[in-house]
């Protein structure tokens, strides 16, 4: 919904502006904080683990309690996805794939809010202009997961192959000694592919679908339902699928470190 | 449309915490209690596998005791039978015997009773004869004969 008084076009710039400290507005800013981003993502991220820190709490091997048996269909899918794509101990890599996995969901799971309470709920009870619910469709969210997935895949790639091994891959593989230039320029996109793919896959996925339902919101009341209702159907979709292949993704980039060709 | 670093590092700091705890408050005791349910399961299985197979001995040697109760029963049975036999044939002989013997005996009683019979009967025509005789006698001999003998012998007295 439009507010009166506010062009179709400031409403949406207004929807895409972060509260954040100072007012830069620069594409990489170097000093503004997002605070909605932090805020929400950290509150989702208490959430998950406060639930499923109950649930480990009350853990008990004879008959679990429902939310004992949630958590655990969780942990067993994520260790059976990490199972599948990596061989080496799972103790670390599989609570990283959980929280990636959960965190991602329970951000994009802000997405299906109606766009407008948020903001609303900002303005008239904390007094604040702007405000982003939705932590994946910001890229300092969504590119944080991603940075630490590439700082794990460095330190992965160390761990498996030693840093002689790394080296000799990194300016040898895949055409051989003599092309050696090649094989660095290629590697080198090839390794910032790893994270500039996964931060701007479910940045766009999410801000797009942000976007559209900023869109619908600007249609008049009665045209909002079906597609409103349609979008957040298909959102559903997406939300599930895009923590899922940002997991995914984090464990076959990291068993690829890890592992020898 | 921003990405702000220091958000980013934030972001990122904040994430490696949750790694962190995830990694030692929440997967471990989970992972720990499934594997220890696996492992129970695992046991109860095997248990019943145990159960299922000492059944199965038990029947076994069951069946097996049971026939040997039979053939034993069997054994005692035919031993019974026998001696039985050997009773009634020990019992026959014996009873033969002492049939003989008291036939034996009766004949040994009838010998005995027709000797004394034939003695009896012997005396009695021994002493009809010294009647018949005396008889004769008295009718042949004339009584002054005998006067005379009488006087005899009433002399000598």
């Amino acid at each position: 919904m439009a507010e009166a008084g506010h062009s179709p076009a400031e409403y949406v710039t207004h929807h895409l502006h972060h509260w954040a400290t100072g007012h830069d507005n620069a594409f990489i800013s170097a000093e503004a904080w997002h605070l909605d981003t932090l805020f929400i993502s950290t509150v989702l991220g208490l959430i998950f683990l406060t639930l499923f820190r109950i649930a480990a709490v009350r853990a008990t091997s004879g008959v679990p309690g429902k939310l004992q048996n949630f958590v655990e269909i969780m942990i067993d899918f994520v260790d059976n996805a990490v199972k599948d794509g990596f061989h080496g101990s799972r103790a670390f890599l599989a609570p990283l794939a959980l929280t990636i996995f959960v965190w991602t969901f329970l951000w994009n799971c802000m997405d299906l809010i109606p766009v407008d309470l948020p903001p609303m709920i900002a303005k008239h009870v904390f007094g604040l202009e702007y405000f982003r619910a939705v932590p994946s469709a910001d890229m300092s969210a969504t590119f944080a997961l991603s940075l630490s997935v590439f700082a794990l895949i460095i330190i992965y790639s160390f761990k498996g192959k030693g840093a002689g091994g790394f080296a000799k891959e990194f300016l040898t593989h895949p055409f051989g000694a003599k092309l050696m230039p090649a094989n660095v320029v290629l590697n080198t996109v090839e390794l910032l592919a790893k994270p500039m793919s996964l931060a701007l896959r479910l940045f766009g996925n999410l801000y797009a679908g942000e976007l559209i339902f900023i869109l619908i919101a600007l249609l008049p009341w009665w045209a909002q339902v079906i597609p409103g209702f349609g979008w957040a159907v298909f959102h559903i979709l997406v939300v599930t699928l895009q923590a899922f292949i940002f997991m995914t993704l984090t464990i076959v980039y990291i068993s690829m470190a890890y592992e020898h060709h | 449309m921003q990405a702000s670093i220091p958000s980013i590092v934030g972001q990122m700091i904040v994430f490696g915490i949750f790694v962190w705890f995830t990694m030692k408050f929440v997967w471990p005791p989970i992972t720990k209690a499934m594997e220890e349910r696996r492992q129970k399961i695992a046991d109860g299985l095997a248990a019943a596998d145990r159960g299922a197979r000492a059944l199965q001995d038990a029947s076994a040697k069951s069946e097996e005791e049971l026939k040997a109760a039979r053939t034993q029963a069997q054994e005692i049975l035919a031993a019974a039978n026998k001696q039985a036999a050997q009773m009634v044939e020990q019992a026959k002989t014996h009873a033969q015997e002492e049939g003989e013997r008291i036939v034996a005996k009766a004949h040994e009683e009838v010998e005995r009773e027709i000797a004394h019979a034939r003695e009896e009967l012997r005396k009695q025509v021994g002493e009809l004869a010294v009647i018949g005789a005396a008889k004769i006698l008295k009718r042949e001999i004339d009584t002054k004969a005998h006067a005379d003998v009488l006087n005899e012998l009433a002399a000598r007295v």
